[in-house]
């Protein structure tokens, strides 16, 4: 994989995100390449959703650029906005369903906003997307109150998918989901991002999605960021970062995986067919 | 601009689809149409030629599944051909994964036994709500009965904030409100009243209708959209968040904690706020009777002294309590009714306001009545 302009989706140089007094980025810069699953790690409170939120345009830094699929986002019109958000995928961490809809209705609410389809095609279509994210078929008809939390993630991503996105973000996608149905989450998102050709950006603390998934991982300490493959990662000297992949929960993982598959870049020809 | 195209030829044996362009999102709706346009065959060889296809996305390819499935159900045999390698791993998701939206039985809300069941549906809602509502009510009793044998258990500082929050920063609103329908009655009585000569009976008329119903009426009706709706709110939120939940696990009594300082608190402030609203009433008629009849206000005052006893202030302010436990009884109730969303808080608010109006109006008929059967 080369570094051409074309092969970058997500571009960040010098970004500064402050609160008050507070400073939780001071100066990051970041590359997201078409068709890898990035991992940003961090401590809590190093601003990990933060930054997820910067990349979306959620919340404005105070100073740096931000290039999202080869457009600056800092600076766009309100329908420009609109138009490129139709490339993004959100998960939020608990789903942020509408919880006055049942699931089938939002998957169908982007749908029913950003194109012409019947309705009878859109129900189709969100059906399809239900069971693309491994949810029975009758949680279609259900509301998210009437849901569990693994089911209310999936049905998030049924929803971030409905409009074939070139880049999904995810925050948090196995947090306070069992060791078994974070697993399946993570064979989900790696499933799904060879089917569909996605990037994937996640924000997470599980060691076990990093090693069986994630293509590079980009960690946050002391407010900068430090992006590299596992394989770097595990040889990196910083304290904080040997803590976090050398402590028992991280050789757990280790021991539990490939890191040296993981750690390779894999190949993207799968994104042809949407690009 | 993407396009896409659906060709039928016939080979020999076997028919040929072929599809063509893009196969989108953005396309989909007329492929759709054009889809469900054809006559499909029956009982042949089918092949799908994906060939022509240059883009794909899901929607696409569940229009491919969706023929896919409607060629097999008619007996034909169908076959992929000429799926592109950068495609592939797409089309397998979608084939792997289609599924037909379940169908959605019509509701029979249009025939008459649908009519009859729904009427006994709402019916049997209706008892089990009141029947709930009544529970609650002797529950909260309970408890509160239990506090005044214990009565250190009591959460003063709580009663005091709730005090404080619906009592007296409710004042400004309620002043106003009472103040402005004191003028607007003393204006309106004054105008029909001068017809006959009898302008002096405005007096009345205000001590009369304040007094007795509006200063109650109204500040009940306030503090029910005020503070009944801010007790659903609060406890709705607190069921959202668990926080419910919480206390029972702490080993407290959420109704000690929650239900008996509001309402304990909207009933001994309630009665406070009518004397209030009935002197800023008051105040209003005198003022307008004033500027308007020129009544001055020693004269204002004999008139009122002659027109009304203890009595007529007390009927107003002693219904004040009871609306007080309706408005609070029933915004806690709500609160605790919250199911975990967003939408059932804002639901349940407005439902708590509705309700509680309703209750205290039904409540002012019924004293209304009691009162001229005792003849006060």
């Amino acid at each position: 994989m080369s570094d051409q302009p074309d092969n970058i989706v997500i571009r960040a140089h010098g970004v500064v995100n402050r609160f008050g007094a507070q400073t939780v980025h001071d100066g990051i810069d970041l590359e997201v390449r078409r068709g890898e699953v990035l991992g940003i790690v961090g401590g809590s409170g190093t601003g990990k959703s933060v930054l997820l939120r910067t990349l979306i345009g959620l919340q404005r830094p105070v100073a740096g650029q931000i290039e999202v699929l080869g457009r600056d986002i800092l600076h766009l019109r309100e329908a420009e906005q609109r138009e490129l958000e139709q490339h993004f995928g959100v998960l939020f961490q608990d789903g942020a369903l509408f919880s006055s809809l049942t699931v089938a209705q939002n998957i169908e609410v982007p749908l029913r906003e950003h194109s012409n389809l019947q309705e009878s095609l859109m129900a189709e279509i969100a059906a399809t997307k239900i069971a693309m994210v491994g949810l029975p078929e009758e949680a279609g008809d259900k509301y998210p109150s009437q849901l569990s939390g693994g089911m209310r993630k999936r049905s998030g991503l049924a929803r971030s998918l409905a409009l074939d996105p070139e880049i999904l973000f995810l925050d948090e996608p196995t947090a306070g989901l069992d060791p078994i149905a974070a697993a399946a989450f993570d064979r989900l998102i790696g499933d799904l991002k060879a089917g569909l050709g996605l990037t994937v950006v996640m924000a997470t603390h599980d060691l076990d999605t990093l090693f069986a998934i994630c293509d590079r991982v980009a960690v946050l300490v002391d407010k900068k960021i430090r992006v590299g493959t596992l394989a770097e990662h595990l040889q990196d000297p910083h304290p904080w970062i040997r803590a976090y992949f050398h402590g028992p929960r991280g050789r757990a993982a280790l021991n539990g995986s490939d890191p040296q598959h993981s750690a390779i870049d894999l190949p993207s020809e799968s994104l042809a067919g949407l690009a | 601009m993407a396009t896409a195209s659906f060709v039928a030829s016939a080979d020999r044996n076997a028919l040929v689809f072929q599809a063509e362009g893009d196969w989108l999102l953005a396309t989909a709706a007329e492929l759709d149409r054009r889809l469900r346009a054809l006559d499909l065959p029956s009982g042949r060889e089918v092949v799908l030629d994906l060939a022509g296809v240059g883009r794909l996305d899901t929607a696409g390819a569940w229009l491919l599944k969706r023929t896919d499935n409607e060629l097999a159900a008619r007996g034909n045999v169908v076959s992929l051909a000429n799926v592109r390698e950068n495609l592939a791993p797409l089309v397998d998701q979608v084939w792997a994964h289609s599924a037909a939206p379940l169908p959605h039985p019509i509701p029979p809300h249009h025939t008459l036994a649908g009519f009859v069941a729904r009427v006994g549906e709402v019916s049997v809602q209706l008892i089990r709500r009141a029947y709930s509502i009544t529970g609650f009510f002797g529950l909260v009793t309970l408890t509160f009965l239990d506090l005044v044998r214990h009565p250190r258990r009591l959460r003063l500082p709580a009663l005091v904030a709730q005090m404080e929050q619906v009592g007296v920063d409710a004042m400004p609103i309620v002043g106003l409100l009472s103040f402005l329908i004191g003028v607007v009655f003393a204006y309106q009585g004054a105008d029909q009243l001068r017809r006959f000569g009898a302008e002096i009976y405005t007096v009345n008329l205000l001590g009369i209708a304040i007094l007795r119903e509006l200063g109650v009426l109204l500040t009940a009706i306030i503090i029910a959209g005020r503070s009944g709706s801010a007790f659903t709110a609060q406890l709705g939120t607190m069921q959202v968040n668990e926080e419910i939940d919480a206390l029972r696990t702490l080993g407290l009594n959420p109704i000690e904690v929650l239900v008996v300082p509001r309402v304990l608190g909207l009933v001994l402030t309630l009665p406070l706020l009518v004397v209030y609203a009935d002197f800023m009433g008051m105040l209003g008629g005198c003022l307008m009777s004033w500027a308007s009849l020129g009544i001055l206000i020693p004269t204002f005052l004999d008139q009122l002294h002659s027109a009304i006893g203890l009595w007529t202030f007390w009927v107003g302010v002693i219904k004040a309590p009871f609306f007080a436990a309706i408005i609070a009884l029933i915004g806690c109730y709500e609160g605790f009714n919250v199911a975990r969303s967003a939408d059932s808080v804002g639901r349940l608010t407005t439902q708590s306001v509705v309700e509680s109006i309703f209750l205290v109006i039904v409540a002012d008929s019924a004293f209304s009545i009691m009162f001229s059967l005792l003849k006060i």
